[in-house]
């Protein structure tokens, strides 16, 4: 049914809606107030975040496919969407002592997945903040 | 290096059937899809480039030539048919066909870009990413 072609890519797109404030116990109010601006108002504010999964690997001759797209929706509602959708990030266990800015939710999401789907399976994670702001992790 | 990256959208039908299967392994493995009257999509397939600009133009490549490019080569052939029944790679009778998923279509779409963009030196083919929907998408970069 198919050629060997290798590493193909798959990406799906989820949303998910939070709060979050951004504040470090280890710097003082100023200095807070001086690095994360507005962010750090004390009683937060949320955004819609875009969270986009991308999986690589080989193309499985008989479905076509790199992975069941319905195994990767239960891996990202069970492992992230039913965790932060709608919730207040800085209320989740992982981000006690960590700040719950982009890039850490960003990696707290790659580190969920890749335990969650077969090895070597996540290739990348990008959150989409706001449609101005993004970030991503390869897992390195 | 500079990856520049042009943007097209076509409108295409498909289902995903696999012969060597019964009728009911395709139905619990592919669901909907395995519907054989077919569905559609409106597909944006994004096919990036990557060079140096050239010292005089400023070009990596120029967009009208890539454009036109991606029409002979895949808008021409692909947009408001059906992949099963129309497009020789994914046609049914065919025994190398494979199955048109997103996967397989951005291969397809590589396979069908790289030779011209080989042949006419310079920028090289980089990736090609096809959109199924708006949530979900394809990628291939080459490579075996």
């Amino acid at each position: 049914m198919s050629a060997n072609t290798g590493r193909a890519y798959f990406g799906r797109r989820y949303t998910l809606s939070a709060s979050h404030r951004l504040h470090s116990d280890e710097l003082t109010a100023e200095q807070n107030r001086a690095t994360y601006g507005k962010c750090n108002n004390p009683h937060g504010h949320g955004h819609n975040y875009v969270i986009e999964v991308l999986v690589g690997g080989p193309v499985d001759s008989e479905t076509g496919m790199v992975i069941d797209l319905t195994a990767l929706d239960e891996a990202v509602h069970t492992r992230v969407l039913d965790r932060f959708d709608h919730t207040n990030l800085n209320l989740d266990p992982l981000f006690v002592n960590l700040a719950p800015t982009t890039e850490n939710l960003c990696r707290a999401v790659f580190d969920l997945l890749r335990d969650a789907l077969p090895a070597g399976k996540l290739e990348s994670v990008r959150v989409e903040e706001t449609e101005n702001n993004f970030f991503e992790y390869y897992g390195a | 290096m500079i990856f520049l990256t042009r943007r097209a959208t076509f409108s295409a039908s498909h289902y995903y059937w696999n012969p060597a299967w019964s009728e009911e392994k395709n139905a619990e493995v592919f669901g909907r899809c395995a519907n054989r009257n077919g569905h559609g999509h409106n597909y944006t397939l994004e096919v990036t480039v990557a060079g140096e600009p050239d010292p005089v133009t400023g070009f990596v490549v120029d967009l009208k030539w890539l454009k036109d490019v991606i029409e002979r080569d895949v808008m021409a052939e692909w947009d408001h048919r059906h992949f099963n029944l129309e497009v020789p790679e994914f046609a049914a009778s065919a025994s190398t066909a494979t199955i048109p998923t997103t996967e397989n279509i951005a291969i397809s779409a590589w396979k069908r870009l790289e030779p011209a963009i080989e042949a006419a030196g310079g920028a090289t083919l980089s990736r090609v990413r096809v959109y199924e929907t708006p949530e979900i998408f394809a990628e291939y970069r080459g490579g075996v």
